[in-house]
């Protein structure tokens, strides 16, 4: 018996912080939520200590005495726990945790800053098409039909046949081609948003168009938008790296963790940690950023109750 | 229903044209044009340049390029005595070149009647070399397909009959793993171990090096087929088994299904016959998404595994610039994607007679 309401007591001091309290906002709920989310936690660390790794790549490698551009066929496929190089060093004998850093930059830059464009023009595109509906929207579905139409990696096939991209086209092309799932995510929300009480509200005391878009339906695509980007930057991650890996995107010797792979086929006998750590850090941040997507819409469901 | 095909087939009209607009004018943005390559190249003497330019039509506007590309020139500048030079033209000049003589008459036909050129680096005519992949490509989408299926749509049947138990929990957590494992580092991890340090496998290719008539049938190398399957597989897998597991937490709160439970249904009839049966249909839906990621992901698995198919013919053209190949790939998967899509649709009709009236 005792036990019994013990589990009870138990159970209800579990859920009880998880319910909305009264007059509290669904963000002020959503980082109370998140706050108790360890798996959402760990992953929003990790991904931090890896960017800031990155940023710091210049610091690290000056610390450690090593440079990921300097070559020394003498010492090429060193492997790790080489006094000097923590991961050993590549083909070319350059450092290979040096040569981590700086493709983390690369990678990790390329993936975000195309995320935020895409989702600028995914969520404006939306929220307009959502909204004004008609032509416009007619227009915009047909062209989100026929560039989904065309398998996304064959799109980048053809363009990266003919601007041939380096770090900066690449961020362009793949901003302005990842938006079409956004903006149909976006879209559908708005379009219940829009017949939304506030929004009639708004309309009433003579709010222009613009305004009711961007400031009244905007703020209520909050949660939507910021996992939005958390996944699309981890897809990113994954596209540019296969891209590099192909040939296709970042060259060399630029190095981002995609076209670190390139030649791996060619390092299975002498260096199997060349092969196995770029692969891993592509993974692991991927997978946190996916990781921290779920959690924060988990968190900001409102029907979530019990999880 | 036969109403509602053909609507979905005219539907489906301008966005195929919509594609071979785009890929075209992506094309034409390369410096010089898709066909300057050729004609601009300084080795060929300026007369003979000038004659292959015009000839090429690379000075002629872009629309009637690209009506070129699609249709074909032969009925543009027509010969009718024989003499290989066009007596009757329309759309271009019959002399381009300014040089006084007709231009020799159109031979194209055109991508929309299968004519894709010829490849710049073979030789060759574009379709036979597609045609060629097509094969290929196909048992290794398909292999994977059905992979695909068989792990996915038990586990997420069993997922959602034991939702948050720790088999959902495990294979939830799988499931991420899987979609952000990059594919192509999986598929070099997998080469690394089971054929340069195990020796177990073949390290790529379709089968052994045969000297003529193509390969066995596929059961005599099924080895071959084992870990590029396996690579292209996982993300299928993964997504495959979230869709089931969804669309079998619907159907689980049908009513149907609580009554047979109530009326004393051994509990696993229900869930496999009742339950699953139905949330299958909305797979239907799945098909065109599922041929875009295959597709997509065999560019990657082809070129990992040396697999002699369309995606990784499509990534040797476009390092080598061979623009007519790679357009042709292009519209080759598009054109899979845009069926793919379109027999999703009618499925779905033929199971769902809501769909036809909306």
């Amino acid at each position: 018996m005792t036990t019994q309401t013990q589990t009870q007591i138990k159970t209800l001091k579990v859920r009880a912080p998880e319910e909305r309290r009264l007059g509290e906002s669904l963000t002020t709920l959503a980082l109370r939520r998140l706050r108790r989310d360890k798996l959402t936690l760990l992953a929003i660390a990790i991904l931090l200590v890896l960017t800031a790794l990155s940023i710091l790549a210049p610091v690290i490698t000056e610390q450690l005495g090593v440079s990921a551009t300097r070559t020394n066929a003498q010492i090429a496929f060193a492997p790790p726990g080489t006094p000097g190089h923590i991961l050993g060093t590549d083909d070319l004998g350059r450092d290979h945790l040096a040569r981590l850093l700086y493709a983390g930059q690369v990678s990790l830059s390329i993936a975000f800053i195309s995320a935020l464009l895409s989702l600028g023009i995914g969520v404006a595109l939306g929220i307009i098409t959502g909204f004004y509906g008609g032509i416009v929207d007619d227009i915009v579905n047909w062209i989100i039909a026929t560039l989904s139409s065309v398998p996304y990696l064959f799109l980048l096939l053809i363009i990266s046949a003919v601007l041939r991209p380096g770090p900066a086209t690449l961020i362009i092309v793949l901003g302005f081609l990842g938006w079409m799932g956004t903006t149909r995510l976006v879209r559908g929300e708005t379009l219940s948003l829009r017949e939304r009480e506030f929004v009639l509200s708004a309309r009433a005391i003579g709010a222009s168009p613009l305004r009711i878009m961007f400031g009244h339906i905007l703020p209520n695509l909050f949660s939507v938008i910021v996992v939005t980007l958390a996944i699309d930057i981890g897809s990113l991650i994954l596209v540019e790296a296969s891209l590099s890996y192909l040939g296709l995107g970042v060259k060399p010797p630029t190095p981002t963790w995609g076209n670190m792979l390139t030649n791996a086929q060619t390092f299975f006998t002498k260096g199997g940690h060349l092969v196995v750590m770029p692969g891993l850090l592509i993974f692991i941040t991927v997978l946190c950023l996916y990781i921290i997507g779920d959690g924060i819409r988990d968190a900001f469901d409102p029907q979530a109750k019990d999880r | 229903m036969i109403k509602y095909t053909i609507r979905r087939l005219i539907q489906a009209i301008p966005i195929f044209f919509g594609i071979t607009l785009l890929s075209y004018l992506l094309m034409t943005a390369a410096p010089g044009g898709p066909t300057s390559a050729l004609a601009m190249d300084p080795r060929i003497p300026p007369q003979q340049r000038q004659a292959m330019a015009a000839r090429l039509g690379v000075n002629d506007p872009w629309p009637v390029q690209y009506l070129r590309w699609l249709l074909g020139d032969d009925w543009m500048r027509v010969d009718t005595d024989g003499d290989g030079l066009a007596d009757i033209a329309r759309l271009i000049p019959l002399d381009a070149d300014g040089d006084g003589r007709p231009e020799p008459a159109g031979r194209r036909k055109g991508i929309l009647r299968g004519d894709f050129g010829e490849s710049f680096f073979q030789r060759r005519p574009v379709i036979t070399m597609i045609e060629e992949k097509i094969g290929p490509t196909l048992e290794l989408g398909l292999a994977s397909l059905i992979v695909g299926l068989v792990i996915g749509l038990p586990v997420g049947i069993i997922a959602a009959v034991r939702r948050g138990g720790w088999f959902d929990n495990v294979t939830r957590v799988l499931a991420v793993m899987f979609n952000a494992v990059p594919v192509f580092w999986l598929g070099l991890i997998l080469l690394m171990i089971f054929s340069f340090r195990l020796q177990l496998l073949p390290s790529g290719g379709q089968c052994g090096l045969v000297l003529s008539g193509g390969c066995p049938p596929i059961y005599q190398r099924l080895e071959y087929l084992l870990l590029p399957t396996l690579v292209l597989s996982t993300g299928a897998i993964a997504i495959y088994s979230r869709y089931i597991r969804a669309s079998m937490l619907d159907v689980i709160h049908q009513d149907y299904m609580r009554t047979a439970l109530s009326k004393g249904l051994p509990g696993k009839d229900v869930w496999f016959k009742h339950g699953a049966r139905n949330a299958l249909i909305p797979l239907a839906t799945f098909l065109g998404p599922a041929i875009t990621g295959l597709l997509s992901g065999a560019v990657i698995t082809e070129t990992i595994f040396s697999w002699p198919g369309l995606g990784r013919l499509g990534v040797t053209a476009v390092i080598q610039q061979d623009f007519p190949v790679v357009m042709a790939v292009v519209i080759m998967a598009s054109i899979a994607t845009i069926l793919g899509f379109l027999l999703s649709d009618i499925l779905y009709a033929i199971i769902d007679p809501r769909i036809r009236f909306d």
